[in-house]
């Protein structure tokens, strides 16, 4: 299966999704612990993918979401952002509104 | 080291902002506030993306952590007037 296939896989199967490095217990990147602590404080039930386990999804998901950096958020299968994006969404509110759609 | 300087002027030479301003003095962390008309009517996604295109493969290699702030002139003006 090809990167774009598998990348389409996890957002359609996950409907909030984090690539992120390292695991919530363990981030492995201060920009990925923020992006799971804004996660945890909005109540979301997310899944998250180790873009360090997977060196392909590492590479693939930058060009896919036309986005250098990790970690990205996906909501209902929209890319969302990075961490800079998550905290002002999160500060001004418009984050627990996409949350409550859900 | 890489410098706030350096990321400045790369963004300045591929980018036409009103405003910019890059901290950081430990050659890895840094944070950016860009202010340009460019942004005005796009989205946050889009907003970033020409700043992370300004600085093109620079992401891939020099720079590992940058923190990015986005405004346009319009919100960048009501900031001033309230500081």
């Amino acid at each position: 299966m090809s990167v774009d296939l598998r990348i389409k896989e996890l957002i359609n199967n996950h409907p909030v999704l984090l690539f992120m490095k390292g695991n919530p217990k363990f981030p492995q990147c201060g920009f990925s612990s923020l992006a799971c602590q804004i996660l945890d404080a909005s109540g979301a039930n997310f899944h998250t993918v180790d873009v360090l386990q997977d060196q392909e999804i590492r590479e693939g998901i930058k060009v896919f979401s036309n986005w250098p950096t990790i970690p990205q958020l996906y909501i209902k299968g929209e890319f969302i952002g990075g961490s800079d994006i998550m905290r002002e969404m999160y500060e001004s509110g418009d984050l627990a509104k996409v949350f409550s759609d859900i | 080291m890489l410098s706030p300087d350096t990321i400045k002027d790369i963004i300045n030479q591929n980018l036409d902002c009103e405003f910019i301003d890059v901290k950081g003095d430990d050659g890895t962390h840094f944070e950016a506030l860009i202010v340009s008309k460019l942004f005005e009517d796009l989205s946050i996604i889009k907003q970033h993306q020409l700043v992370y295109d300004a600085l093109g493969k620079m992401m891939q290699h020099e720079i590992h952590a940058l923190s990015i702030k986005t405004m346009t002139p319009f919100n960048w003006g009501k900031l001033q007037k309230m500081e």
